[in-house]
Formats: C-alpha cells, sequence, structure tokens
C-alpha cells in the first residue's frame, strides 16, 4: 500500500438532503438481516406465523361451534372463523410490526451494540432505519401470505378480493412500524419500554377483534374508533368477503396519514434514537 | 519537531468541545489538533470524557457545543462522508455475534458500500494481519478475547481508513497480544495512518504517541510528547517507599528534604528525584528502614498525580 | 477510632453463618429476589391489577355478548363471564410464572449472572433454586390475589369457596413454572429457545386447554392437549372452587396429584440442574 500524503486528507461536503443521515446504503442493512435469516435455524423465521393461526384454530373453530354464525361487514352472516381471521391477520401484522420496530431496536440499541458498530461506518441512522423497517415488512409480508394460505386451506376464502389482505397487511405493518421507531426514541429503560405493552394490550382486546364493536357503549365506541387497529381490522375484514363501505376509504386514509406522518416522526427523532 | 508537524495540514481541529449528559459535562471544554499523520492519545481515567471525545469524532454522538472539523468537513453534518475515512475500534467490542467471523469483516464492509470482490480479498488479507485464518468460519462467541479484539481491529481497516479512532485498543488483552497489537499499528502509522486513540495505560501512551492530551472530568490538564510531559511535570526517576499502612504519613515529615518532592498517598511515599538510589541511601542514613523500596523510571503516572492529585487507574 | 471500638458490631462467628445459611438459605435468597423485583413494581402492579381488568372485560363481558346470545348449555349453565374468569386467572398465573422461569434464570446464570455473588457464600445451589421458586411464589400469591378480589367486584366468583382460586393459581403456575426452570437452568446459550417454549408451548396451551370453552368442544385429536396441560387441570380445578362445576371425585384427585407432583418433580430437577451447573 502506498503511503498516504497530505492530499489524501481532504474530503469534499456532499449537500443532499438528509446527508447527514443516510448515505443510500440501506441495502447493506438488509443484505445483512438476510445473511442472519440464512444461518438461522428455518423454524426462527417462520414461529411468527404460529401465532395467529393458533389463535384462529382455537378460537374460530372452538368457540366458533358455540358461537354459530356472526354478522359480517356487509350484515350477512358469516361463520365466526370467518369473522375473525382477517381481524387476527390485522393483530398480527401490528404485533410484528411493533415488536420489530421497538423492542427489537431497543435491544440492538441498548445491549447488543449492533447500531454502535453500523454507526461508526459510513451508513447513516436513516440508512438502519430503512433497513430495519423493510426487513420487518418482508417478514409481515411472508406471514401474511402464509396465513391468507391458511384461510383458504379452511375454506375461509370466498372471493378474489380477498387476496389484497396480503399487500393490506404490509400496509398496516408499515404504519405501526414508522410510529415505532419513533416512540422507541423516547425510551430509556426496560421499565418505560413496559409502556408499550401496556398500550398494546388493551387495544389488541377491545379493537373488535373477537365481537362486533357495537357491544360497547357508544363513548367507548369512539375511543376504539380512533385507534389505528380498529382501523385496519375492519379494513381487512370487509377486505375478506369484498363487502366495501365508504368506510373503506376513511380506513384507508387513515393509514396512509399514519404511514406519512409517522416516517415524517422517525427521521426527526433519527438522531435522539441513534445518536445519544 | 513543531516545524515538521507545522507543515502537515491538520487533519481533526476540535474547539471547545462540550457534551453534557442531564447536568453532568462529559466533555468541558476541550480543544485540540492532530495534523495528518499524527499518532495522538488521550490519556485519562474512567469517566474523564475520553470515548465520548472519540464519539464526537465519528460523529455518532450529539455534541452540546463546540466545532469540529475532520478533513475539512462537520462529522454531525456530513456523518456518511467523513466516517467513510474512518476506522474505529470501540472500546468494548462490538462484533456481530449472530454472524460468523469472516462474515463479520464483509458484512461492515458493506456498510461502506465496498464491493463484494474487493471485501473478499480484504476479508482474506485482514484475517491474515489478525492470526485469525483458522478461525475464519467460527462463531463469533466462541473467539477469546484477545481474538475478538484482534478482529474488532481488523474490521476497522476494512474501508482502508485514513484515520484510525482506537478507544482502548489493548484493555483486556495479555502482554504478549498487546506487543502484537503495537507492532501492527506501528506499521499503519508507517503507511501515513493517523492514529487516535484513548488509554489509561501509560506504556501504552509512551510507546505509541507522538503527542497526547491529559484528561480529567472532562477538561485537559496538560498537552504535548510523552517525554515532554515527563521532564516537566516529574523528575527522572521515582523512588517508591512503604512503611506500612498506619506509619507512612507519620514517616513523612522526618523524610523532608530527600529528593525534589514527595508524594504521600495511603499505601506508599512517593519520592520525586533524579537519583533514587541516592535517595534511598539518604533515608536509611535517618534511621528509617522502609519495608519495601522501588526504583523507577518516572511515567505518565507521575505526571497525572502531580496533575490533578490522583491516582491514574483506582 | 479507638473510641468507638467499643460501639462497634461484629460478625457473628463463622460456624454461625454456615448454621443459618444450612437452615434459611433458601429464604435469604428469596429476599434477594424480591428486592430485585423492585426494579420491576411499577410493571407488576399495574400488570397485575390491568390484565384482569382488560381480560375480564374483553374476554369475559365483551365475548359474553355473543357466546351467551345463542347457548349458555356448554358453559355449565352459568354465563359466560363466570365461566371463563377463574380460567384466565389461572391461565394469567401460569403465564407469569413461565416468564419468570425463563429470562431470570438466564439472567442468574449467564448474563448478570446473579446467582453467582450468593454461590461464593455458604449457600449452595440447591438454595438459590428454592429461594427462586419461593419469591415467584409469592409474586403468583399476590398476583393471584389481586385478580380474585378484581373478579369479585365483577361478580365473576360465584361459589363460597372461590377464594381457593388463589392457591389453585399458584399451584398450576408452578406445575408449569418449575420444570422449566429446570429447563432453562441446563441451557448453556439462549438461541431463541424461549421465544420457541412461548410460542409453541405457553401460547398454545393457553389457547387449547380448556380455558375459553370446554375441551370436550374441540375435535377428539385435540383433546390430549389438555390432559396434559397443567394449565386444563388447573382451569378444571378453578371453575370447581369458582363455580360449583361438576366433576367427578377421582377426576378432582387427578388434578390436584398431577399439578402437586410436576412441582415436587420441577423442584428436584431444577436443584439438580442448578447444583451441577455451579458445582461442576
Amino acid at each position: 500500500m502506498k503511503a498516504l500524503t497530505d492530499d489524501d486528507y481532504v474530503l469534499s461536503a456532499d449537500e443532499r438532503p438528509l446527508g447527514a443521515l443516510y448515505s443510500r446504503n440501506a441495502r447493506a442493512v438488509i443484505e445483512r438481516g438476510a445473511r442472519v435469516i440464512r444461518s438461522q435455524n428455518w423454524i426462527i423465521l417462520v414461529s411468527g406465523f404460529f401465532e395467529p393461526v393458533f389463535y384462529l384454530l382455537s378460537m374460530g373453530v372452538g368457540l366458533g361451534r358455540l358461537v354459530g354464525a356472526v354478522d359480517g361487514p356487509g350484515g350477512a352472516p358469516i361463520s365466526y372463523a370467518a369473522y375473525i381471521a382477517p381481524a387476527l391477520l390485522a393483530v398480527s401484522a401490528m404485533n410484528g410490526a411493533i415488536y420489530d420496530s421497538t423492542w427489537n431496536i431497543f435491544f440492538k440499541m441498548h445491549f447488543g451494540k449492533l447500531y454502535q458498530s453500523m454507526l461508526y461506518t459510513s451508513l447513516g441512522p436513516f440508512d438502519i432505519a430503512v433497513g430495519e423497517i423493510a426487513l420487518a415488512l418482508f417478514r409481515g409480508f411472508l406471514y401474511a401470505l402464509g396465513f391468507t394460505g391458511v384461510m383458504g386451506i379452511m375454506g375461509l376464502i370466498t372471493t378474489p378480493w380477498a387476496l389484497l389482505l396480503v399487500p393490506t397487511s404490509v400496509m398496516v405493518a408499515f404504519g405501526f412500524a414508522s410510529f415505532g421507531m419513533a416512540i422507541t426514541s423516547y425510551m430509556k429503560t426496560f421499565q418505560q419500554m413496559d409502556i408499550i405493552t401496556f398500550v398494546m394490550l388493551p387495544m389488541f382486546l377491545f379493537s373488535a377483534t373477537f365481537y362486533p364493536l357495537s357491544v360497547y357503549p357508544a363513548p367507548i365506541q369512539w375511543i376504539v374508533e380512533a385507534f389505528p387497529l380498529w382501523h385496519g381490522v375492519e379494513l381487512m375484514r370487509q377486505i375478506s368477503i369484498g363487502a366495501f363501505s365508504p368506510a373503506t376509504l376513511v380506513h384507508l386514509a387513515y393509514y396512509l396519514v399514519m404511514i406519512v406522518v409517522g416516517l415524517a416522526f422517525t427521521t426527526r427523532r433519527l438522531r435522539a434514537l441513534f445518536l445519544r | 519537531m513543531a516545524g515538521v508537524r507545522a507543515m502537515r495540514r491538520r487533519v481533526i481541529s476540535a474547539r471547545d468541545l462540550v457534551k453534557t449528559y442531564g447536568d453532568f459535562n462529559a466533555v468541558d471544554g476541550i480543544s485540540f489538533d492532530v495534523p495528518a499523520g499524527e499518532s495522538f492519545g488521550l490519556l485519562g481515567p474512567n469517566g474523564a470524557g475520553k470515548s465520548t471525545t472519540m464519539r464526537m469524532i465519528g460523529g455518532v454522538t450529539q455534541r452540546t457545543s463546540g466545532h469540529l472539523d475532520i478533513m475539512g468537513l462537520d462529522p454531525e453534518h456530513q456523518g456518511p462522508e467523513v466516517r467513510a475515512h474512518l476506522g474505529v475500534v470501540p472500546q468494548q467490542d462490538n462484533l456481530d455475534e449472530e454472524l460468523r467471523v469472516r462474515d463479520n469483516l464483509i458484512v461492515y464492509g458493506r456498510y461502506f458500500g465496498l464491493p463484494r470482490a474487493y471485501l473478499e480479498q480484504r476479508a482474506d488479507e485482514l484475517l491474515e494481519f489478525a492470526q485469525l485464518e483458522d478461525k475464519a468460519k467460527a462463531r463469533v462467541d466462541s473467539l477469546s478475547g484477545g481474538m475478538k479484539r484482534r478482529l474488532t481491529i481488523a474490521r476497522s481497516l476494512i474501508n482502508e481508513p485514513k484515520i484510525l479512532l482506537l478507544d482502548e485498543p489493548t484493555t483486556g488483552l495479555d502482554p504478549q497480544a498487546r506487543h502484537v497489537l503495537w507492532d501492527r499499528l506501528f506499521r499503519l502509522k508507517e503507511q501515513g495512518v493517523t492514529l487516535v486513540l484513548t488509554t489509561h495505560y501509560m506504556d501504552e501512551a509512551e510507546q505509541l504517541c507522538d503527542r497526547l492530551i491529559v484528561v480529567d472530568k472532562g477538561k485537559i490538564m496538560a498537552e504535548g510528547s510523552p517525554t515532554a510531559l515527563i521532564r516537566e511535570h516529574s523528575s527522572r526517576e521515582v523512588l517508591e517507599v512503604r512503611f506500612g499502612a498506619d506509619r507512612n504519613a507519620a514517616v513523612v515529615p522526618r523524610l523532608d528534604g530527600v529528593g525534589e518532592r514527595l508524594e504521600a498517598l495511603p499505601d506508599r511515599i512517593l519520592v520525586y528525584t533524579d537519583d533514587g538510589e541516592g535517595s534511598l541511601e539518604q533515608i536509611r542514613n535517618r534511621g528509617l528502614h522502609p519495608v519495601t523500596s522501588l526504583v523507577r523510571r518516572a511515567s505518565l503516572e507521575d505526571v497525572f498525580l502531580r496533575l490533578t492529585g490522583r491516582s491514574l487507574v483506582d | 477510632m479507638t473510641e468507638v471500638r467499643s460501639e462497634r458490631l461484629h460478625a457473628h462467628a463463622p460456624e454461625v453463618s454456615a448454621a443459618r445459611a444450612r437452615r434459611w438459605g433458601s429464604f435469604y435468597f428469596m429476599e434477594h429476589m424480591l428486592r430485585g423485583m423492585r426494579a420491576y413494581l411499577v410493571t407488576i402492579v399495574v400488570t397485575s391489577v390491568g390484565n384482569p381488568l382488560l381480560y375480564l372485560f374483553s374476554m369475559g363481558v365483551g365475548l359474553a355478548t355473543i357466546v351467551d346470545r345463542s347457548q349458555s348449555t356448554h358453559f355449565e349453565g352459568i354465563g359466560y363471564l363466570a365461566f371463563a374468569a377463574p380460567a384466565l386467572l389461572v391461565s394469567s398465573a401460569v403465564m407469569t410464572c413461565a416468564n419468570e422461569m425463563m429470562f431470570p434464570v438466564m439472567d442468574g446464570f449467564k448474563w448478570r449472572r446473579v446467582y453467582y455473588g450468593p454461590h461464593v457464600t455458604p449457600l449452595v445451589p440447591g438454595q438459590l433454586a428454592l429461594g427462586h421458586v419461593m419469591a415467584v411464589s409469592v409474586r403468583l400469591l399476590v398476583q393471584c390475589t389481586v385478580f380474585f378480589l378484581i373478579m369479585l367486584a365483577f361478580g365473576a366468583a360465584l361459589s363460597p369457596m372461590a377464594w381457593l382460586l388463589v392457591p389453585v393459581g399458584v399451584l398450576a403456575g408452578m406445575a408449569f413454572g418449575t420444570p422449566l426452570m429446570a429447563y432453562a437452568a441446563s441451557i448453556q446459550k439462549e438461541n431463541f429457545q424461549f421465544s420457541m417454549i412461548q410460542r409453541f408451548v405457553i401460547m398454545p396451551l393457553f389457547l387449547f386447554s380448556g380455558t375459553f370453552y370446554p375441551l370436550e368442544t374441540m375435535p377428539a385429536a385435540m383433546q390430549w392437549i389438555g390432559w396434559i396441560s397443567p394449565l386444563w387441570h388447573g382451569n378444571q380445578l378453578g371453575r370447581l372452587v369458582s363455580i360449583g362445576a361438576s366433576e367427578p371425585a377421582w377426576l378432582v384427585v387427578v388434578h390436584i396429584a398431577y399439578l402437586a407432583v410436576l412441582v415436587v418433580l420441577g423442584i428436584v430437577l431444577a436443584r439438580r440442574s442448578y447444583t451441577k451447573r455451579m458445582d461442576a
């Protein structure tokens, strides 16, 4: 190697937007993830797929025998399993995305020290955020594909519209993931991270996954309707049987706004999240 | 000496760096310059602010105030451009435990956007450099501490950096491994690589650094070459005498006039002198018989003690 | 210095330490663990109060509106809330116990190495295992009591014997927890085993152990899951004491015996793995 001279020590600035935070190399982060996945046991990759399936078997088939038919989105009666299946997919998209964008990030940041080493290269925080979200969405996509397949096998799919469950599930995941990172940037301890669980669990239990919203008194209904999961559940449910209404657009718009606002929020919080 | 340095371009220029965590000033107004090709050290105890300063140079922590110029750029605003030319060895190894040894090098190189063909070649070179050729396919968690350290250093060289930041590079290594590592660092220096290292080992600073700053509580206490600092703040030799835990303090007045200066520590008395053996003789002549005595060359430890009144390693 | 000496306290003789440690060592370590839980006190309190409220309200009251509408004959002739509530209590005890027996055990051996501090005192590894079990039992006792009180507020505990749900919850939790503890102590490196257990053992047990509907509702080919599941045995006992569910006497004996055997076996195995790992 030729010895360095003074002239080697001159750099010129790059004035791209986000230049301080982004080196257009999120691909390297994705590659790293892919390498890890390949070296892992495949069962770890696919394990997340089983949770909604177990729920579907237990509640849909087991409890479904006792519940019988319920009113679907269009008003026509559908089986209990067909009623909860799309909702479970929405819940699973949310859980996966939130886990990947909060606990996973928090853990790698504070204990795995992975990001410390990444940040000492020419990668910026934005590369890492984009890479991690892309990996999370890819996994979400695989699970959604698998779950929709299970729905097909169980005879719960009656319309081609149901194929849209897969991309919609990815959209729902994107909405939650884009917010999750920004929220993680405020967290400093494990105890604070538990707050996320405290918010997620009620959202899961109350968002009309297992029974219609109408069982609640009106004020509680309004609260539930304000939360994102309910919109995801309703949207997926409508798609699963191809029964759309003007509300479909509201649900879609809710997620588009959530993604845009969440990404802007996360981008603003990148320094706080990664550059402490 | 100074003239030669002035001719080289400044590659790092720090002015009044401050980093505050809550109401704690980790770094409290540090300024220094590093010319190209120099080996520059930050010496100080744990918690002095050395690592935080290093993190600011890499642009991976936001400074509270102050100016920083790395090869003409501010790492906070052009982080990716600056870090593309840096190699960083953090204090604690942060290898990717989920990847194997060689993959650690390759994946890390991809973070610089380096092409695969180059990385394949470079990874093998570096495995040889780190004497880890036969561990290429091993899991990271199966490596010994010294191997992990060498792998971390090899990894920092993947992008052929111009500035190498080493945070406590040899902490936790056995003496032989340290010497191997120092040898590698000398070679890099010969190639014109600028080294910036933190250490709390005096011998390391004396071996590796052309120039260093002594840092304590976020502030610079002194600056200069190791020999100049020792000359300025210490004597040529140091005589260490012990009289037993409860007698040291009582003996001090009776040593008045021995050597240039005395420093009474709880466990021993240091006598700064140009002639250690002579001073010991003097003490014996006064009818005092230390339990143990040791004559050694003065070191940066003595400089630090002089500047802060505290030991460097506690 | 010399003046103070007369008032200065001294450690008792080493023989006394050894004798006391032999006798009370498990309790000393239990105290250590319980003090450690204080860091998570807020989380523990919030989940102990929040989970019963959330689950009873959503899975009990909410789900009841569509279940009771059709056929309540499957649910012992009572409302769905009263049917589900005891099982939800037992499930929450089992899940809490499972969590306390996975990562904290690994933490003790590997991450923060909490066990290795006491290991160089007169305490022996078997006492650490037992102390850990006792500390978690205390937590379960508190959690089950809170859950039971909230059940009372919901009017979901019908029988005067319903307070027995508290010991039933602790017993079922430990029946699942102690064998898991023995396993956790035996693994050297955490390679996702815990998340696999979470996903492929704990979650299916929660869903297929007659928690939300009687086991007989499930296809016959799947009912074996309940028979081996400590959760099902706990659920059945829970319903027995809480709503006076009809259960043949021999089966009640089986429930209690099965759970008790698991707890004892788990503790024996756990003590063995702790000793093997730390004294080897």
